[in-house]
């Protein structure tokens, strides 16, 4: 069992002719994935490293019964892509691209919440259940098969924590890269909720980072409502305030947002805390009484 | 990107909110001239002999620390930008060694009725603009959240609708404005809605904002952050960018498309990805030691990448010991093993160096690093990355 993503899902490549796009999508059904197409405006009709490309998401979804989208289109038209998507009736939308003016991703968020589609990302790694359906960047083989769900803020910490994990061997149920940028569209306590209902999903890594209170809030949901062990870690512990680190969202404002303000809120809803990112895997493993 | 106050009134004043007039003096030959030139202009055009000297900073707090003088003839603002300019002041944003001043602007006096706060900035967790008022102006907004919350008014914008006028009269009722002033404050707040949203703003503050003596709504000061996202739509807004004001680290690392930050301690970082390059520096200070800068190569690091990204990091006189982390997953361990090869010869590095490595071709990495001959420590794990580099900089 998995979230969202599995063996059933139907995927294209929204900016499929692009260099990322087209590594990205042979990356893709290399792992396993049915990547059935892709859309690049103006190069409908056309077949790239054998995927057939389509000139909107609409007449794709028409032509391949597509469920999913993984976009790369650059950020000044990344919004426009997601919209696209969302009108055509894809369940789920997971946008890679990085760098998207958080002014474009108020108006698409308000656009998708009139919709039944789901927004993963954006500047997000992406979705995989392992063994069945990778939508993403990350690297397929560090993955196995398993029951721990991982959510995370961030893509090479998120690849640290699969690492660890595999290497005790604790496989994974699904991973799922929230992204980084202040406005996302799945955030914790979606991932978690649905973690929640997966009978193939037994505990959750969950890997936030400083800004904003989302951890916080999950922690909320975990205290009330989360029935499964949670291990936990917050990147950022040493960042100065009000500097930006890296990912848009990671700032500190005001003394809001902090690590230990984080680890506190984790820490007071029960959830199992490795202090140091090395000891993700392990703090999962005694969570799970390994 | 932030922008100087001058600049940020500038951009405000066409988005039709009521700023003070000024003149900028910037530093060069015969400041005390240019001084009393601008000062001179100013009064024959506003009728006003009073003007204010303002040192121009990226940083808040600049009254206090003698940046902000009140002139009340021209000898006195002539001393005032002599004084100002070339002044480093020491703020409590400025950090213990302070920001030169190279510009002053020169404004025309206000008479102050009452000083207020407005704000704009993006709630994450709504997923909407926010505009907040106090009226506790000249107070910090986080400190006057902290005493007194019940004194901040917030009013959630919708994209679909944008700023409507109620947000405006319900501000403008917190803030206990006239009738009179209410309709005035509907097109002010209105003003800075619109140059928030149209120019891709993070934050505006105006603190603070005033009511004059005879009953007028102004921006006496200006803050405006841009969300770097949206700058490639804003030409003008870029050419504002002022590289004095920042780190030359920084400059540097943009200009390559390296997320860098300087910071205080002695160890030097390069990983990929910002939440792993965040999470290396909180393990080599779990481990005792003190990061000298956070620095995100990116998710496809090139070999000329790698190597500017050296050169930045050992720019930094502080630096002892430099820690390598990488977990390639797109990104070849082999690739960036001969990156850091090529940089750690060309620059003659002598500092120690620790490199771990982990993921896709990593063994072919190792090999490459091990048969280098240089001086290298190679680490298995997170763990023992940090405490190698840690003792390594204690040497």
């Amino acid at each position: 069992m998995a979230i969202w993503a599995d063996k059933n899902t139907k995927l294209i490549v929204q900016g499929i002719t692009g260099s990322q796009g087209a590594f990205h999508a042979k990356g893709c059904r290399d792992y396993g994935t049915q990547v059935v197409g892709g859309v690049t405006p103006g190069r409908g009709g056309q077949v790239h490293e054998g995927f057939p490309v389509f000139d909107t998401v609409e007449e794709a979804v028409r032509k391949t019964g597509a469920n999913a989208t993984m976009i790369f289109v650059p950020p000044s038209g990344a919004a426009d892509a997601i919209c696209e998507a969302a009108d055509a009736g894809i369940a789920l939308i997971t946008c890679i691209t990085e760098g998207i003016p958080v002014r474009d991703m108020l108006a698409a968020k308000r656009t998708l919440a009139n919709t039944r589609s789901r927004l993963i990302g954006p500047n997000c790694p992406g979705i995989i259940t392992p063994g069945q359906c990778k939508i993403g960047i990350m690297p397929g083989q560090i993955h196995q098969a398993g029951k721990v769900g991982v959510v995370s803020r961030s893509g090479t910490l998120t690849y640290e924590a699969v690492f660890q994990l595999t290497r005790l061997g604790i496989g994974q149920s699904t991973c799922v890269g929230i992204g980084g940028d202040p406005i996302n569209g799945t955030n914790f306590i979606d991932v978690l909720e649905a973690f929640n209902r997966d009978p193939g999903t037994e505990a959750v890594i969950m890997i936030g980072e400083i800004g904003g209170t989302a951890e916080e809030e999950a922690a909320e949901y975990i205290k009330r409502e989360f029935k499964k062990p949670v291990a936990g870690f917050i990147g950022g512990a040493t960042a100065p305030k009000g500097k930006r680190m890296g990912h848009a969202g990671a700032i500190i404002s005001g003394g809001k947002g902090t690590a230990e303000e984080k680890f506190q809120a984790l820490e007071a809803a029960g959830v199992r805390i490795a202090r140091s990112p090395a000891d993700l895997g392990s703090t999962m493993a005694r969570a799970l009484g390994k | 990107m932030n922008i100087h106050e001058y600049q940020a009134k500038q951009l405000l004043k066409k988005f039709g909110v009521r700023v003070p007039e000024g003149r900028l003096v910037e530093s060069g030959p015969d400041v005390e001239g240019r001084a009393e030139k601008a000062a001179v202009e100013l009064a024959r055009e506003r009728g006003n002999t009073v003007w204010v000297v303002k040192a121009q900073i990226h940083a808040g707090g600049r009254g206090k620390a003698g940046g902000v003088k009140v002139c009340k003839d021209l000898s006195a603002v002539k001393a005032a930008a002599r004084e100002i300019i070339g002044k480093t002041l020491v703020t409590p944003q400025t950090g213990a060694q302070g920001k030169k001043v190279h510009k002053v602007w020169i404004e025309e006096g206000s008479s102050i009725a009452r000083e207020l706060y407005v704000g704009v900035v993006i709630d994450r967790a709504i997923a909407q603009v926010v505009m907040m008022a106090s009226t506790e102006g000249g107070m910090e907004i986080e400190e006057v959240a902290a005493r007194h919350p019940e004194k901040i008014v917030k009013v959630a914008i919708d994209p679909t609708t944008g700023f409507l006028p109620f947000h405006g009269r319900k501000i403008a009722q917190a803030l206990g404005l006239s009738p009179e002033q209410t309709k005035e404050a509907v097109g002010f707040f209105g003003g800075i809605y619109r140059c928030f949203t149209e120019l891709d703003c993070s934050q505006v503050e105006i603190n603070p904002m005033i009511v004059t003596q005879d009953g007028k709504l102004a921006a006496l000061d200006a803050k405006l952050n841009f969300d770097d996202n949206g700058l490639f739509r804003h030409p003008e807004v870029v050419a504002m960018r002022d590289l004095l004001e920042e780190n030359p680290q920084d400059v540097e690392a943009s200009k390559f498309d390296l997320a860098y930050i300087a910071l205080d301690g002695n160890i030097g970082c390069m990983v990929n990805g910002a939440g792993l390059a965040m999470a290396t520096m909180d393990i080599i200070k779990l481990h005792g030691g003190e990061p000298a800068n956070f620095l995100d190569v990116g998710g496809g690091a090139s070999k000329e990448k790698v190597e500017h990204a050296f050169k930045i990091i050992l720019k930094d006189p502080k630096v002892k010991a430099i820690l390598v982390n990488i977990f390639g997953g797109i990104m070849k361990c082999d690739v960036i093993a001969e990156g850091v090869i090529a940089a750690a010869r060309e620059l003659k590095l002598e500092v120690p160096l620790v490199v771990r490595l982990e993921g896709t071709n990593v063994e072919r990495g190792k090999e490459l690093l091990a048969g280098s001959g240089l001086k290298i420590t190679p680490a298995n794990d997170l763990t023992d990355a940090a405490k190698k580099v840690v003792a390594a900089a204690k040497g």
